[in-house]
């Protein structure tokens, strides 16, 4: 499409208005009516949420005197709603597992080899932060909570899942039945479950299966359970990445004499990992979207949060400000993130052709 | 090997001796119990009375239901957004982009209590919206008419449902033996001759069918049919949501189509609508239909978020109250996964046989 | 190929099912002792947790109690702004916590669903709900919980528009009504309906707000739920005048704390909190006089309670100062009550049924004498 655009005269805005908005009498009465109603709802919409909104108070009361939005509600609460009810002179440490978070997303910008390692180290790190022990004081998961604790869920969730993924786009081509098999049972039957169910069973079936008198905390169920559900999902994508290697490449590191382990592990994985990133980054967006799942088995998250500031009487019945609020921090943050990952694939592509 | 079937028989041991003690009881006997609570939404007959095993049934349909609905929603919204992205008029284009990255961008769970506070907003029966005697929007819920068949219903509908049957099989080979040997009636009438044996199925038995009309009474509306709000929220955002995704896979099907497939049509005197329904849809089918496939599935999936807003699918009533009564959660949440595995393995063998009747295709051409 | 994924998931089904062996021919072994697990938090009640006194143990052991929660109910359980876990029913944890520790902010708070509360107390991640949760045989007997007594009497009714001018919930016949689904309530309402011969359209939704929501906003005729929910959802109304909660009471909920089955010292303590509350109020006892009376009192009763003489608390395990510093830490029934729901708060609730026994008039707390 882009070579002729190239061969036509230079545009002027006329000529651009006359190609864009009103080719034909239908694309005119098309333009006219969007127009009309786009400006209608983004008039609306404004009004609502800045012209007429409150930004501060204690209670829905100090915002009975406009019509528009309670931001009050997300203002009042603002701690929570960022880092639950971690401990109000320990909020450095949420600042830290912050940075460790970032240091564990780094290889995905990165991207040489030796940046995977701190993919795990900054999770580990998230955690120690977090959740003390040794020099800090032991903080409980009880108190983790609000977008944190999104972010925290979905990155590490995504970083335990992928070497987990690996392993199962792997075994999915093992030529030993029964590991393939039991990779694509696995596979499928994550892949087929919604995730709801699954969080029912790390809320109510996983505490069965440890012993009498042992509880893992709920969050740390909730993390396995994702973490599994996130593989299955990943392995789709690093077979997809696999299936684009060429076979010449694992054919000419056996003929170096390589066996097929190191094969793997040095030619055909970097490569398919590479061609994976844009596919692996989409899952993560969905699943870093499911996190606010989480609240149906009462984790404060975000949603949890604003949920429970509707529990409280100051702030009954600002349902409308608590889920656009949620809304629009996910889709910051995922709209930022597919982005990047999109020019990252057209980079990508861009390469390829180059070859 | 042996780690995995030791820690297995390790789980399944803890879970035996913790059930025990706990006074749980396991096996699925629970089944035929009666459940004793009500279902606001049922497609067979369901009374409290009903067992366990009927409330599987009532939540499984009412699962399929909206899933129906929401692909058939989902389809329509994302094959226009999908379109309109790749459009000529930049508003056009610009207004499904930004429909797009909001769909896809914000979590699903917050798009569905947005729209069930939607619903809320509606204004309550007595000055509902809506065109009078036809259909009327409430915050209890959308009401439509709902056609009523006679003593002869059944017959002008088997009748009916025959002449279609028999016009698209007509039509379907006029379209290939057009196809393959050049010069044959046009598909057209195939169509044709199942519209004349419905209005004539119609005729003959008197016209049987009615409308039952929505109307204020009593309490609110009663007659026609009406999908509460639960419904109508839940089945606006699945499509809502996977329409964006079904638009993008869509516009990744378009682009596939080499743009001078599009030019040639056009060349050959095929208006923009006709080159694209003709020669550039079916084209890029190829390359849709298999990401198409796994959207329904997702959608399938999402359906069970219904619990959020009380929309009575399997996951709400049998892994929700079911399982609160009963407290077999074990029992409760296989059954509903075995459900799901079940939808999710027949859209993949679906999915396989679409791959294979696509590349047999590709190599016949 | 579809073969083996249809044969991998039956093996992975019946691997899931593996656990749920018929009931009769299960081995009826003690459960094993588990050894601590490195890494696994709170493994604090390691050992046999369900003889008597383990649970109490564990505590002490671990310097908090872990208490169940709901996350979010209006009066009951919620977090102010500032994020401190607020309500009638967290500060009857905070009055356990000051009973057992001597520090009424001793607390972990574990929110919890209505789905999961009683997994968590079985398996030990929490020692005692705190969980509006009706006391109900089936609970009671087979569950492998104890319901330690009642802090709430409550039942289920009807919220409606007065502009309806209705009298009685009978004449709700073929109305719309608004219910928390997964919920007791949800049953009641089945049966009650059922039993009068009546119809009803439920709305049903997954929290207790949300139905509320549906109500005010007309999606529904009538709102059911407990009367002390209905009271808090009338007086969020724009007008709360406009609506009127029908005289009907078609159930009954009596909410209380629960534990596991097997530590009876553990339930005599949780038991004994809620009863030095009781007594606590009858006696006149206030969170500010309590040092006072505690100086001054010479009623034995007043003197036992509050660990003067008698040596009680230890006959339990516990200081004997337990119920003085309970008092002190969060006030008497009466305070807890109307700081939280009662007159001093915005709900406004009458101590109705949850009135003192020889109280004007006369409700149904009641308890057993300090002896």
């Amino acid at each position: 499409m882009s070579a002729p655009a190239r061969l036509r005269p230079r545009s002027s805005p006329f000529v651009w208005l006359r190609r864009n908005l009103f080719a034909t009498p239908f694309d005119a009465v098309l333009t006219v009516s969007l127009t009309v109603l786009i400006a209608w709802g983004l008039w609306s919409a404004l009004q609502w949420a800045v012209i007429d909104a409150t930004w501060v108070g204690d209670s829905r009361a100090a915002c009975e005197a406009r019509d528009g939005a309670c931001w009050a509600i997300v203002t009042a609460r603002w701690r929570q709603v960022v880092a639950g009810f971690y401990p109000e002179g320990h909020l450095w440490r949420v600042a830290a597992a912050g940075v460790c978070l970032a240091m564990a997303v780094s290889p995905v910008v990165v991207r040489k080899g030796w940046s995977f390692a701190l993919a795990p180290l900054g999770v580990v790190g998230a955690f120690a932060f977090l959740g003390g022990g040794g020099l800090l004081p032991r903080v409980p998961t009880e108190y983790w909570g609000g977008v944190f604790l999104n972010f925290l869920i979905g990155i590490s969730g995504a970083v335990f899942a992928l070497p987990l993924g690996i392993l199962l786009a792997l075994g999915r081509r093992s030529h030993l039945p029964v590991i393939k098999t039991l990779s694509v049972g696995f596979i499928e039957i994550v892949r087929g479950a919604p995730l709801i169910t699954l969080l029912f069973m790390a809320s109510v079936v996983l505490p069965l299966f440890t012993p009498t008198g042992v509880s893992l905390d709920k969050l740390t169920r909730a993390l396995v359970v994702i973490t599994l559900f996130e593989s299955a999902y990943m392995a789709e994508s690093i077979r997809g990445g696999l299936q684009a290697v060429p076979k010449g490449q694992s054919e000419a590191a056996r003929a170096l004499g390589l066996d097929p382990w190191r094969t793997t592990a040095l030619i055909v994985l970097p490569q398919a990992l590479r061609v994976a990133i844009p596919a692996i980054v989409n899952t993560f967006i969905g699943l870093f979207k499911d996190t606010t799942l989480v609240y149906v088995i009462a984790l404060l998250d975000v949603t949890g949060v604003m949920r429970q500031a509707l529990a409280d009487y100051s702030w009954q019945g600002l349902e409308a400000e608590a889920y656009v609020f949620i809304a629009l921090v996910f889709w910051i943050t995922c709209f930022a993130i597919s982005r990047w990952s999109a020019r990252l694939e057209r980079a990508g592509g861009r390469l390829k052709e180059a070859r | 090997m042996a780690v995995l079937v030791l820690t297995a028989w390790w789980m399944g041991h803890n879970a035996e001796v913790n059930m025990q003690t706990r006074g749980v009881a396991s096996g699925f006997d629970f089944l035929d119990r009666p459940a004793g609570f009500d279902i606001t939404q049922a497609l067979v007959p369901y009374e409290p009375t009903d067992t366990h095993r009927r409330v599987f049934l009532v939540g499984a349909l009412n699962t399929l239901l909206v899933a129906a609905l929401g692909i058939a929603a989902a389809t329509g919204l994302g094959l226009l957004a999908g379109v309109l992205r790749v459009s000529r008029n930049y508003l056009a284009r610009t207004a499904a982009t930004a429909y797009v990255e909001l769909a896809r961008n914000t979590p699903l769970p917050v798009q569905i209590l947005v729209w069930y506070n939607l619903m809320l907003v509606a204004p309550p029966p007595k000055d509902a919206l809506g065109i009078d005697g036809l259909i009327f929007l409430t915050n209890r819920g959308l009401y439509l008419p709902k056609p009523v068949f006679n003593a002869e219903g059944g017959t002008a509908l088997a009748a009916g449902g025959a002449a279609v049957v028999v016009g698209a099989l007509l039509a379907s080979w006029l379209k290939r033996r057009r196809t393959f040997t050049g010069h044959a009636p046009s598909p057209r009438w195939g169509w044709a001759l199942a519209v004349a044996g419905v209005v004539a199925a119609l005729v003959v038995t008197g016209n049987p069918t009615g409308f039952d009309l929505p109307h204020l009474e009593g309490w609110g509306f009663t007659g026609g049919v009406s999908l509460a709000p639960a419904l109508t929220a839940l089945w606006a955002a699945l499509s809502f949501y996977t329409g964006g995704f079904i638009a993008e896979v869509v516009r990744g099907g378009l682009n596939a189509v080499s743009p001078g497939q599009g030019e040639a049509a056009r060349s050959l005197g095929l208006d923009e609508g006709q080159a694209l329904s003709l020669v550039v849809l079916p084209q890029a089918m190829r390359v849709i239909v298999p990401p198409l496939a796994s959207q329904y599935l997702n959608l399938t999936k999402n359906s069970s978020l219904a619990v959020i807003i009380g929309y009575p699918d399997l996951v709400a009533v049998f892994a929700g109250t079911s399982l609160n009564q009963t407290g077999q959660a074990i029992e409760t949440l296989a059954l509903v996964m075995a459900f799901y595995l079940v939808i999710s393995l027949s859209i993949s063998a679906f999915m396989n046989w679409w791959n294979s009747r696509s590349a047999v295709w590709a190599v016949s051409r | 190929m579809l073969k083996r994924i249809t044969a991998a998931a039956v093996l992975a089904i019946t691997a899931l099912l593996a656990g749920c062996k018929d009931p009769g021919s299960a081995v009826s072994e003690p459960p094993p002792a588990a050894a601590p697990v490195e890494g696994v938090p709170d493994a604090g009640l390691a050992g046999k947790p369900r003889a008597s006194g383990e649970t109490l143990k564990a505590i002490r052991a671990r310097g908090r109690l872990n208490c169940g929660v709901n996350p979010g109910l209006v009066g009951f359980s919620y977090t102010d702004n500032r994020g401190r876990w607020r309500g009638f029913d967290v500060d009857f944890c905070r009055a356990t916590a000051a009973a057992v520790l001597g520090n009424p902010e001793a607390v972990r708070f574990v929110p919890l669903s209505s789905k999961e509360r009683f997994t968590a107390l079985q398996s030990g991640e929490v020692d005692v709900l705190w969980r509006n949760t009706s006391w109900t045989f089936s609970r009671d007997a087979s569950n492998g919980l104890d319901f330690a007594g009642v802090n709430y009497f409550d039942g289920q009714g009807f919220l409606v528009r007065r502009s309806l001018e209705l009298n009685s919930a009978t004449e709700l016949n073929g109305a719309r009504i608004c219910v928390q689904t997964g919920s007791t309530t949800e049953l009641n309402l089945a049966d009650w309906f059922r039993a009068k011969g009546l119809k009803y359209d439920a709305v049903v939704v997954d929290t207790e707000d949300q139905a509320r929501a549906n109500y005010a906003k007309e999606a529904c005729d009538a709102f059911t739920a407990d009367i002390s929910a209905l009271a808090a959802a009338r007086s969020t109304m724009n007008s709360p005048g406009a609506h009127v909660i029908l005289p009907e009471v078609i159930s009954k909920e009596p909410l209380g704390p629960v534990v596991r089955q097997g530590d009876d010292q553990w339930a005599d303590i949780v038991r004994w909190v809620l009863n030095a509350s009781i007594l606590a109020e009858e006696f006149g006892i206030t969170a500010k006089n309590v040092d006072e009376v505690r100086k001054t009192s010479t009623n034995p009763e007043v003197r036992r309670l509050l660990g003067v003489e008698g040596g009680y608390g230890r006959t339990m395990g516990l200081s004997d100062e337990w119920a003085y510093r309970q008092i002190a830490g969060v006030g008497n029934y009466g305070e807890i009550f109307e700081r939280n729901v009662g007159q001093a708060s915005p709900l406004k609730l009458a101590r109705g049924m949850n009135a003192l026994w020889n109280a004007n008039p006369p409700g149904l707390m009641y308890a057993p004498p300090m002896r």
